[in-house]
Parts: structure tokens; C-alpha cells; sequence
């Protein structure tokens, strides 16, 4: 079979953006499945809170302080996640630098008032299915929080090494905010149904 | 299947030379039709069958809210505990594994499970409906013809799920009424020697701890209640039938016949096993 | 080797273009290069660290395959146990972890990783390109696979074998019912093997949508590869539920959660909901990719593009879709409201439109062509058969009041098997006699081809049909033995004795495929004269897949343009890269760099089935166990200086 080159790719980029890069594909991939997993749990909440005589089930309605916390530290860090972003986009080094370590901070701080938003359940996981429904949901965005800083982490040690100055690096800083919005969104969705359904 | 029939002869007799990309649009133009022909059958053919099946479970459902008749099953590894309720000047009866109705009459089941999920069918009467433990439900039961149907657990629970039958048996309206009658009535007494020692050895050995006998101080409620035992058709669920034999060979060694039944192996003399059996063997 | 000295020479003449370009090269050294850049080391940490999707994607196959032996040895020993009534040959303990391994070997380990094995393997072949878009993951993914599968037969081999059925029912499988170990080693293999299901599904979306070859726009993608895509979104919707249902499983064994205990405010149904929202979708799973065997099979033997490719393909995303609305059609007899039901039984009637669109357009493709009957046809010809009739009855369970009755009976394991195996394994082994030409560069013995295939047709069918009848007489199943006076006695012999023929013929395909693998025919680049891309390089192909990548301009692109083929050319030959495109029209966007093999993922699978199976025993395992697992993940993404990273 004869070989007729028609297309010439040699001064194509090596890295992109957004929706041109696979990564981000692949990011929007474990999003989607990680979003059902989270509609499915709390699909189950409502499951069990409509099977229940009354709801909260011996208990009352979680304290909303540390919750209300998390929620207002996740929202604040939309903006420095997307001026992150934006750096990224223009390819500016030193500010994704100072970028990453403000989202690095701004990642740990909830993770610290997460420890005392679990006491603020008012009620064990092994008590009944109310108590198991909710540290259920609980543990599932705390375990999203945790890989995300960690990988936050990670870029950031990168961003100061060597390798950050490649431009794909800076893909994956915005890939990784984008992942991050959908820890706040999910977080926002989560807190109305932990701490809001049983108060109404 | 004719028409994929004839489509593999149909090519058989076709010239080999054309390239593959070479289409008659003829052709392909009928081929859409029948395409979208067939489509259009299958999508008449759903929607008949959609609504037929909906009627048919419709006119099922009806039957229920006639009933006379009520009775509680529950299920339990792996064996059927049967309540008949109190009615006007009767007690309420418990008995197992073998279920009396009139014929012609609906009879509501009440359905329960204490333990894992059975399901009840007695294919001959009616669908099946499961027991699920803390959700109660129910299911009617007609009988057109007298007779003795078998029933079995429908849900898989555990080793003994295979010998998780239950009877039901379709009689007249007398035939039930006297049943229920003769059911109401505690325990015979022993008479005879040997059952004054199987009752003894019954109350000693721990099988009370278990099984009921009413009109005795035996009142375990973990087995069935064996008050009339010597009435019903079978043992243990219907893995052995009613005979003497069958009674020793299982309270010898209830193991041995169904396997991982919860129904311990007790160690009885000879003589008391005997004992047991013959008295056993009288609560008719 | 000789292009070192050359590189710098090489960058000088080309302009300031980075690394070394595939332009203008000659043949002997743009193989060179390419061999050299994508090979695989020899030796054992080559083979554990390589990140080839054609080596993971036959050694998924392989393993898949294994597994089917292990299950299906397991069916025989059922078979043995049933031949006749009260027999006592096996112990309903035992009887119960058998059928138990069988589903679940079946479901989870062979078909689920079967279907993906062969997406690994062709996937990035069909759509032009050499590597999926996450090798490293894909690695990951059968590491993670094959401990699950080795964890719970080592587990079986223990006595400590699952046998709460393939969709383990709580209570019978929670804390206070299931058998010691038994139900945890079951949920954490579900856990395993939909971590690695959800890696490949993740990886084939990105690799469909972004590294398909110039030209390959969406409506001149194969209709095997819309299949994998379909199926693979459906893996990512559906896969989470069973993950979810586990792991609440594994918290109500080990720390006491109350999710299922109707007791403490929890409920039984709420295990069934999810774990059947998985269920159904699992199912086409299995059966969305056969299809597309079925898609990419036909034209060749037939001689002409598959009739209605656009209906196919809408009938592929409309059974995706549809999938999800159907699980409850496994739960008619729990007693839910019965207009609900009404609605289950209407949408699975519903499914039955697309999959008869598909059938249809089968037909009117052989029947506008001229079949040539080796064996790959003959198991589509097998499938087209069996599925219908499966197909029928599942319309017929679909149906309430008849649900109600034959509901866990044999004639429901008469459907599934008539799905499964007709609709699934007869089309994956015509697949094997299909590609094997091209993984293994040799044909399979069409001779033996034959024989196999009219020995597991009809063993089959012999074995199976019976069934239908013995569900319609009030046979349940999961019986480990039935009355005497049953009256099944006779049947069961002889589906016992049916069951035989099949194993013989499953026996046959085996022993061809070994004989073939030294003696067969050597095959070339495309002995079926077929049409796509994957038959426009060598058998078996090198690890590069392509030396210049192709470009297309038809939906049969070997057909339209036998002889003079259509390349890109300026892709690096120094460091992986391949092509990224626009999802839409593939029109190249990026030259993507492609990971280099590692062990990495090998490291990490380790580090996270550790912490799985730990978990089993205490629950902070998880806690310990975070400490490898992060170490394998970041160690696994950190860069080491690879060329691309120059840019
Ligand atoms: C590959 C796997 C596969 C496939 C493709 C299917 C396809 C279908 N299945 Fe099946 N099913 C299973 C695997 C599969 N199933 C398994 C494993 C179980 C049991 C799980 C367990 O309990 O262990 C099960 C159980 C199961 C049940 C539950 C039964 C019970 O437990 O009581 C039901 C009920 O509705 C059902 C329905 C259907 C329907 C309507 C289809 C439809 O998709 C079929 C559509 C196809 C056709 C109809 C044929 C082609 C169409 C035509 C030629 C057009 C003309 C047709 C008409 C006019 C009708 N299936
Ligand atoms: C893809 C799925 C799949 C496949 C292919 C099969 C294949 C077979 N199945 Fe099964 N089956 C299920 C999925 C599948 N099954 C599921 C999900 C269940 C429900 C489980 C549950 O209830 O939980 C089930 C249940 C089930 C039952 C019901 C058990 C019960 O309810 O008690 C039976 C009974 O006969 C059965 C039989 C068979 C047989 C005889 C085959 C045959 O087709 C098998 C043929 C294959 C072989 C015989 C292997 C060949 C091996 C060799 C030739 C060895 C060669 C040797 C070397 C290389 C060393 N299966
Ligand atoms: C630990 C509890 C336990 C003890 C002790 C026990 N049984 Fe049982 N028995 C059961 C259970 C449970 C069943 C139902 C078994 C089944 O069908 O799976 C049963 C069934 C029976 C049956 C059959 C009942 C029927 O309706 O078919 C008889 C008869 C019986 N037991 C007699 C005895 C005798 C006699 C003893 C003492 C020697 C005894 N049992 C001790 C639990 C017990
Ligand atoms: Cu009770 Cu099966
Ligand atoms: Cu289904």
C-alpha cells in the first residue's frame, strides 16, 4: 500500500486549554461519575428520610456552624480559583505560583473545620440510618476534599521545581481548578441536604 | 428467523465480483421500507402487549378487598410459621408449613419476615410476593378446585432455600371448618406409658426451649409449634413426608437431612427418641 | 542506535522544530525511531511496567478468559450436583458458593472485563492513533481488575467463597446473616473490579472524543467503536450505584451502620434500588459492545457496509439511555405500587424497539449482500438466533402478572443465559476468530471453526431451552437439589448431559486457539478484506500501531482507498506523541504527548487492593493504608523529565 502524506501536524502545540485537551476530558469524565455517585447517595437520603416515621431519626437537626464554615471558606476560594485559572491561561508563572499556595491554604482550612463539623452531626453513624446516611455523606465529600488538596499540593511542589516550567503544567493547574469548582458546587448541594432538609 | 432464512440464500446466488462499496440504491431504498416496516410492527406489538399486561395485573389486583379469610405467614430460616387469627369464639391458632383454605373462597396472606427475605408462591394459586423484613405485605389466594398445591420460598435464603416448601391445602367449606375446629384445641394428653415418657423427655431435653406444644409448659417459639404436628402432611418444610421413620430419622439427626437447618442435633437415647416419636406421633 | 547522532542535525534542518519529526524520513528509519521510542523492555519489569494498550488489552483477554474457565468449570460442577433430584453430590454450602463464584465470576470478571479488554486492544487501532489517551491508567485498571479476581477465588479456595447469589440481598448477606467473610470478599471484589471498569470507560470517552485520526469525523466512526463509547458512558452512570450499595455493605458489616437494618430506620428495598440501577445497565454493558462485534463482523463477511448506520447508532444511545429506566423490572415481586410497575413494564418493552431496529438492520444488510460463511458469521448468524429469542422472553418477564409467576424460576436463568451467551458470547468468540488474524498474526483453523461453532450452537441451545419449560413447571432457582417427585428428574439429566456438548465445544475454541498460535496460517495485514482501520497495519501490529498515522475520507476507508493511503506526516518519532483532534470532526488541534511505560501503576494497584483487603479486617486500614496509596499516585504523575516536557 502506497503512503500519500495530506496533512502536516508538525507545528501543532503540544498542550491546550480547556475542552481541547484530553486531560480535561478526562477530568469531566470522573466528574460526571463521581457527581452520580454523589446524586446517587443522596437519592438514598431522601430514600430513607420518606421510609422514616419522622426525620432526623432520634436526633436533632445537625449545628450548622461548622458546616455554614466550610460553606463560606469553599465559596470565598471560587475567586482565587479562577484568577488561578486565568494565570494559568496566560501562561504567568510567577503569579500561578502565589496562586497555588493561597488554593493550598484555602484547601486545608475546611478539611481543619471538617473536624469539628462531624461532632456537630449530633449523632454516631452507628446509631441508626439517619446517623449512617449522613457521616456517609459526610465522609464522601471529606475524601473528594482530601484528593483534591492533595493533588493542589503536588502542583504546587511542581509549580517551584523545574518541571513546572513546562507548559502542559500549567493544563493541568487549570484542569485542577476546574475539578475544584465541582468540589465547591457539590459541597454547596451536600450542606443544603445535611443541614437544611432536616430543619424543614 | 425466515427472513434471515432466505436473506443468507438470496446472497448465496449472487455474482461475486462487484467491490463492496458498489450499492444498489434500489435496493437499499426497499430495504429502509422493510426496515422501517418491521419497526413499526414491533412498536404496535409493544404497545398492545404494555397495555395488555397492565389489565391483566389490574383485574389480579381487584381480587384483593373480597377476602374472608386471613391468615399470617411468616418466614423464618427456613421453614413457614402459619397464624390463623383469633375469630369469634375461636383462639388463635399457630401452627407450620401447611396452610388450610376453603375452597372458592379469597383468602388474604398477610406476609412477614423476621429474619432474611423469603418469597411465598404456591404456583398453582397465585403469583409470588416476597417477605421483606419490616415491610409487611400481602397477597390473595383463590382455589378453584379442591386439592393439595405445593408451595415454595422463592427468594434465595440461605443453605436451606431448597427445602423451604410449603402446602396448601384446598378443601370445602366443611372440610375447613372442622380443620380449623380440630386446630383450636390444645394438645392431646399422653395416654400411654411411652408417650408420658416422650413428653418427659420432650420438656428434659431442651426441645421446649425451641418448639411449642400447647396445653404443656412447652412454649419455644424458634421452631414451628408442633401442637398438632401429627396432622400435617410433612416435615420440615416438606423435605421428609409424615411417617414415624421420617419423624425419628429427623429428630435423630436433623442435620444429616437438612443440612444447616437451625435445628441442633440432640443426643437422645434410643429409648427416649422412641418415646419422643410415639408421642410426637399422637398429637394428631 | 543510529538516530542519536542524527537528532541534533535532524533539529537544525527542520527549523527550530522540537525533537525528531516522521518527515521526510526514510521507511527503515522512521521504523527505527518509532520501534525504539514506543517499545516495550524485555524482561519481567518491562512486561509489569509497560503501558502498551495491545499488550494490557491480551493480557485482560487472556485473564477474562481464564476466569470464564474457572466460572464455567463452576456451572459444570452445578450441572453435576442437579442431573438428578435429591442428589447429594455437593453440599448446599457448597452449592451456594458455587452458583454464587459462577454469576459473579461471570458478570463481573469475565464479561464486564472482556468487553473492555477488547476495546483496550482495538479501540485506539479502529480510530487511528497508538496509544489510548491514559495508558498509565489503563495499566492501573487491569492491575486492579486482576487482584480482585485472584482475591476472591483465593478467598473461595479458603471455604471462604461468596454465596449470597451474584446481587448479594441484605439481609442475607449483612451483619447479622452472612457467613463469616464471605459477603466482605465479595463486596470489596465489586469494589475492585468497578474501579477498574470506571478507569477504562474514563479513558476510552477521552481517547473517542480527542485522538481520533484526521478525517474521522462522527458519522465515519465504526460502529464497533460508538458501541464501546456508549457502553462506556453507561459504565461511568451506572457503576457508581453498585460502588455506593458496597460500599455501605462493607460499613453495615464492619463499623455497624444501620443502612439496611430495618430496625434502626434503614431498609432492605434500598440495597435492591441500587444495586439494580447498577444491575440492569450492567447488563447492556455486556450486550451494547457485542453488538458492536456484531457491526463490525458483518460487512466484512457479507461484503457491504452494514445497512442503516445512523439508525444503529441512535438505537445504540437509545438503549444506553434507556437502560437506566428499567431496574425495577427485577423487583416486580417486592410488591411496589402498581402503577410504577406499569411504568417498568412499559419501558422495558420499550428497549425493545432499538434492539429491534438493530436486528432489522442486520438482516438488511445480509440480505442486500453476499454472506461468505466462515466462522465469525456463523456465531453472528448464532447470535442473530439466540438473542431474539432471549429478547422475547425478556419482553415476556417484562410483563407483571407473568413476572409474577416465572420470577426466580429457570426460565428467567432461560433468558439471561439466552442474552448472555447467545447475545454476548456468541458474538465475543466470532470476535476472537475475527481479530485473532490480528492480534496473534496467525488465522484460527476454520475447520475446528466450524466444528466449535455447531458444537456450542447447538450444546446451547439443548442446554438452555429446556429450561424455559422446567421455569413454566414451577422450578425455582437456586435450589441446590428438588423433590424426587418433582417430575424435573428428567430434564435436569439432560440439561446436565446438554451441558457437556457445550463444554466440548468451549473445549474445542481452546484448543484451537493454542494449536493456531504455532500452526496456523500466517494471516498478513488484512486477510478478511475488511474495511477498517485496524486491518491497515501489520499482524500483529508494532507497538507504534501505525507507522504514519492515516487519515480518512470515508466510512470504509480500505474499501474507498485500497491502494494509495492518506497519512499525517510532522508527528515527533523521539518521544510518544499522538494526534488530538476536535470532538466533532477530528480536525487536528494538538500533537499530545503520550506517557511512557511505568511501574508505577503497578505500585499503586498494589498499594490500593492492599488497603481494600486490609479493610476487610479493620476499618482503619483506610487510614494506614492512604499513606502507599498517595505515595503510588504522586510518584506515578511525577514528571521525569521526559522529552515532551522540553516544550
Ligand atoms: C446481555 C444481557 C441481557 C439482555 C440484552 C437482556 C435484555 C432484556 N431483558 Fe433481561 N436479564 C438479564 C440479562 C439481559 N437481559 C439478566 C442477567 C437477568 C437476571 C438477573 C438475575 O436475576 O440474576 C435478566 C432478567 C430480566 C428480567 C427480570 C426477570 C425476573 O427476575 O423476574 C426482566 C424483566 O423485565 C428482563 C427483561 C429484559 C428485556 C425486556 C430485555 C430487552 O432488552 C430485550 C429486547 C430484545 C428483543 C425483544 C429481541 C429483538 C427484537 C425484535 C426482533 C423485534 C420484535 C419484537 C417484538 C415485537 C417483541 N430481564
Ligand atoms: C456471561 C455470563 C454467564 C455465562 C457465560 C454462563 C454460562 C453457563 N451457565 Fe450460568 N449464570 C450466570 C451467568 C452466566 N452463565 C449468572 C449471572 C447466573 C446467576 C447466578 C446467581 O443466581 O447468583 C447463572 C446461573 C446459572 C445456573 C443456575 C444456578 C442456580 O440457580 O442454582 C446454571 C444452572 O445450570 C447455570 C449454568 C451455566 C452453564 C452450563 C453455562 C455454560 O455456558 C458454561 C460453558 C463454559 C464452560 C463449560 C467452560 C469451558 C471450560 C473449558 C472448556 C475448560 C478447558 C480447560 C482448560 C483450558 C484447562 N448458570
Ligand atoms: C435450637 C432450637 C431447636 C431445638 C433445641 C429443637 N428444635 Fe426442633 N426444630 C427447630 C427448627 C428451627 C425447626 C424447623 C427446621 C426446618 O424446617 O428448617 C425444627 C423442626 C422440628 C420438627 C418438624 C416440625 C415441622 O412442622 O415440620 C420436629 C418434629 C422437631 N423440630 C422436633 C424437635 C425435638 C423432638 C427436639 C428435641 C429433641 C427439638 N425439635 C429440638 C428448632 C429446634
Ligand atoms: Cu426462604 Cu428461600
Ligand atoms: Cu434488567
Amino acid at each position: 500500500m502506497m503512503r500519500r502524506p495530506v496533512v502536516d501536524v508538525s507545528r501543532l502545540p503540544t498542550y491546550d486549554f480547556g475542552a481541547a485537551s484530553p486531560m480535561w476530558w478526562g477530568t469531566l469524565a470522573f466528574i460526571a461519575l463521581e457527581a452520580t455517585g454523589f446524586a446517587l447517595a443522596i437519592g438514598a437520603y431522601f430514600y430513607l428520610a420518606v421510609q422514616a416515621p419522622h426525620w432526623p431519626i432520634a436526633a436533632p437537626a445537625p449545628d450548622l456552624a461548622p458546616g455554614t464554615a466550610v460553606l463560606i471558606i469553599l465559596l470565598a476560594s471560587i475567586v482565587p480559583n479562577h484568577m488561578i485559572d486565568f494565570w494559568a491561561r496566560q501562561q504567568d508563572l510567577s503569579k500561578v505560583r502565589v496562586g497555588m499556595i493561597v488554593m493550598t491554604i484555602v484547601g486545608i482550612l475546611p478539611l481543619i473545620v471538617r473536624i469539628w463539623e462531624f461532632p456537630a452531626l449530633r449523632i454516631s453513624w452507628d446509631q441508626n440510618a439517619y446517623g449512617s446516611i449522613v457521616w456517609f455523606l459526610l465522609g464522601l465529600h471529606t475524601s473528594h476534599l482530601l484528593t483534591d488538596v492533595g493533588d493542589t499540593i503536588v502542583l504546587a511542589v511542581l509549580m517551584f521545581t523545574q518541571k513546572g516550567t513546562a507548559g502542559r503544567r500549567l493544563s493541568d493547574v487549570s484542569d485542577n481548578a476546574f475539578y475544584w469548582d465541582f468540589v465547591v458546587v457539590s459541597w454547596a448541594v451536600l450542606y443544603l441536604v445535611i443541614y437544611w432538609t432536616p430543619r424543614m | 428467523m425466515l427472513v434471515l432464512a432466505t436473506a443468507l440464500f438470496r446472497g448465496r446466488l449472487r455474482e461475486a465480483s462487484r467491490s463492496p462499496l458498489q450499492i444498489d440504491s434500489h435496493q437499499e431504498r426497499r430495504l429502509g421500507i422493510a426496515v422501517g416496516s418491521a419497526t413499526a410492527l414491533t412498536v404496535l406489538v409493544l404497545t398492545a402487549l404494555t397495555i395488555g399486561s397492565f389489565f391483566a395485573g389490574k383485574s389480579i389486583a381487584s381480587l384483593s378487598g373480597s377476602e374472608v379469610i386471613t391468615i399470617r405467614v411468616t418466614g423464618h430460616q427456613w421453614w413457614w410459621e402459619i397464624r390463623y387469627p383469633k375469630i369469634a369464639s375461636s383462639q388463635e391458632v399457630v401452627t407450620a408449613n401447611e396452610i388450610h383454605i376453603p375452597v372458592g373462597e379469597p383468602v388474604r396472606v398477610k406476609l412477614d419476615s423476621l429474619d432474611v427475605i423469603h418469597s411465598f408462591w404456591v404456583p398453582s394459586l397465585a403469583g409470588k410476593r416476597d417477605l421483606i423484613p419490616g415491610r409487611p405485605s400481602e397477597l390473595t389466594l383463590i382455589a378453584d378446585k379442591p386439592g393439595i398445591y405445593r408451595g415454595q420460598c422463592a427468594e434465595f435464603c440461605g443453605y436451606q432455600h431448597a427445602h423451604m416448601a410449603i402446602t396448601v391445602v384446598a378443601e370445602s367449606r366443611e372440610a375447613f371448618d372442622a380443620w380449623r375446629f380440630g386446630q383450636d384445641a390444645d394438645a392431646i394428653a399422653p395416654a400411654s406409658d411411652e408417650e408420658h415418657r416422650g413428653q418427659a423427655a420432650f420438656l428434659g431435653t431442651g426441645c421446649a426451649l425451641c418448639h411449642a406444644i400447647r396445653g404443656t409448659p412447652a412454649g419455644g417459639t424458634v421452631g414451628p409449634d408442633l401442637t398438632h404436628i401429627a396432622n400435617r402432611r410433612s416435615l420440615a418444610a416438606d423435605t421428609l413426608a409424615m411417617t414415624p421413620g421420617a419423624l425419628a430419622a429427623w429428630i435423630a439427626d436433623p442435620q444429616s437431612i437438612k443440612p444447616g437447618a437451625k435445628m441442633p442435633s440432640i443426643a437422645l437415647s434410643a429409648d427416649d427418641l422412641n418415646a419422643v416419636v410415639t408421642y410426637l406421633g399422637s398429637l394428631e | 542506535m543510529s538516530g542519536i547522532p542524527r537528532k541534533t542535525a535532524e533539529l537544525k534542518q527542520h527549523g527550530g522544530l522540537n525533537g525528531l519529526r516522521d518527515t521526510g524520513l526514510d521507511e527503515a528509519e522512521l521504523l527505527a525511531c518509532l520501534a525504539r521510542t514506543w517499545q516495550t523492555s524485555k524482561g519481567l519489569y518491562g512486561w509489569l511496567a509497560t503501558v502498551d494498550h495491545k499488550l494490557i488489552g491480551r493480557r485482560y483477554v487472556v485473564t477474562a478468559f481464564l476466569f470464564l474457565v474457572l466460572a464455567g468449570l463452576s456451572a459444570l460442577a452445578i450441572r453435576f450436583q442437579l442431573a438428578a433430584p435429591e442428589a447429594g453430590r455437593i453440599s448446599p454450602d457448597l452449592y451456594n458458593q458455587l452458583f454464587t463464584m459462577h454469576g459473579t465470576t461471570m458478570m463481573f470478571l469475565f464479561a464486564v472485563p472482556v468487553m473492555e479488554a477488547f476495546a483496550v486492544y482495538l479501540v485506539p487501532l479502529m480510530i487511528g492513533t497508538r496509544n489510548v489517551a491514559f495508558p498509565r491508567l489503563n495499566a492501573f485498571s487491569y492491575w486492579i481488575y486482576v487482584s480482585g479476581g485472584l482475591m476472591i477465588w483465593v478467598a473461595f479456595a479458603l471455604n471462604t467463597g461468596a454465596d449470597a447469589g451474584w446481587f448479594s440481598y441484605v439481609p442475607l448477606a449483612g451483619p447479622d446473616y452472612g457467613i463469616g467473610k464471605r459477603p466482605d470478599f465479595w463486596a470489596q471484589m465489586v469494589t475492585y473490579t468497578e474501579v477498574s471498569a470506571l478507569a477504562v470507560a474514563v479513558e476510552i470517552i477521552a481517547t473517542v472524543f480527542k485522538l481520533r485520526t484526521p478525517g474521522m469525523t462522527l458519522d465515519r466512526i465504526p460502529l464497533y467503536v460508538w458501541s464501546v463509547l456508549v457502553t462506556a458512558f453507561v459504565i461511568l452512570f451506572a457503576m457508581p450505584a453498585v460502588m455506593i450499595s458496597s460500599t455501605m455493605l462493607i460499613l453495615d458489616r464492619l463499623v455497624g451502620t444501620k443502612f439496611f437494618d430495618p430496625a434502626a430506620g434503614g431498609d432492605a428495598l434500598l440495597w435492591q434500588h441500587l444495586f439494580w440501577f447498577f444491575g440492569h445497565p450492567e447488563v447492556y454493558i455486556i450486550f451494547i459492545p457485542a453488538t458492536g462485534f456484531v457491526s463490525a463482523i458483518l460487512p466484512t463477511f457479507v461484503r457491504r457496509p452494514v445497512f442503516g448506520y445512523l439508525g444503529i447508532v441512535l438505537s445504540l444511545i437509545a438503549i444506553g439511555f434507556l437502560s437506566f429506566g428499567l431496574w425495577v423490572h427485577h423487583m416486580f415481586a417486592t410488591g411496589l405500587p402498581q402503577l410504577g410497575e406499569s411504568f417498568f413494564t412499559a419501558s422495558s418493552m420499550m428497549i425493545a424497539i432499538p434492539s429491534g431496529v438493530q436486528i432489522f438492520c442486520w438482516i438488511a444488510t445480509i440480505w442486500g449482500g453476499k454472506p461468505i460463511f466462515a466462522t465469525p458469521l456463523l456465531f453472528v448468524l448464532g447470535f442473530i438466533f439466540t438473542f431474539v429469542i432471549g429478547g422475547l422472553t425478556g419482553v415476556m418477564v417484562a410483563s407483571v402478572p407473568l413476572d409474577l409467576q416465572v420470577h426466580d424460576t429457570y426460565f428467567v436463568v432461560a433468558h439471561f443465559h439466552y442474552v448472555l451467551v447467545g447475545g454476548a458470547v456468541f458474538p465475543l468468540l466470532g470476535a476472537v476468530y475475527y481479530w485473532f488474524p490480528k492480534v496473534t498474526g496467525r488465522m484460527l483453523s476454520e475447520r475446528l471453526g466450524h466444528w466449535n461453532f455447531w458444537l456450542v450452537f447447538l450444546g446451547f441451545n439443548l442446554t438452555f431451552f429446556p429450561m424455559h419449560i422446567l421455569g413454566l413447571q414451577g422450578m425455582p432457582r437456586r435450589v441446590y437439589t428438588y423433590p424426587l417427585d418433582s417430575g424435573w428428574g428428567g430434564a435436569n439429566l439432560f440439561i446436565s448431559l446438554s451441558s457437556l456438548v457445550l463444554f466440548a465445544g468451549f473445549a474445542l475454541f481452546f484448543l484451537n486457539m493454542l494449536l493456531s498460535l504455532r500452526n496456523g496460517r500466517v494471516a498478513g495485514e488484512n486477510p478478511w478484506d475488511a474495511s477498517t482501520l485496524e486491518w491497515a497495519t501489520t499482524s500483529p501490529p508494532q507497538s507504534y500501531d501505525f507507522a504514519h498515522l492515516p487519515v480518512v475520507t470515508h466510512r470504509e476507508p480500505l474499501w474507498a482507498d485500497p491502494d494509495t493511503f492518506p497519512v499525517v506526516e510532522g508527528l515527533r518519532v523521539d518521544a510518544r506523541e499522538v494526534l488530538g483532534g476536535t470532538v466533532a470532526d477530528a480536525v487536528p488541534q494538538l500533537r499530545v504527548p503520550s506517557a511512557d511505560n511505568s511501574i508505577w501503576p503497578l505500585l499503586s494497584a498494589i498499594a490500593v487492593g492492599g488497603t481494600f483487603l486490609a479493610s476487610i479486617y479493620t476499618p482503619w486500614a483506610v487510614v494506614w493504608g492512604a499513606i502507599p496509596v498517595s505515595i503510588g499516585f504522586i510518584c506515578w504523575f511525577w514528571p521525569k523529565g521526559e522529552p515532551e516536557d522540553e516544550e
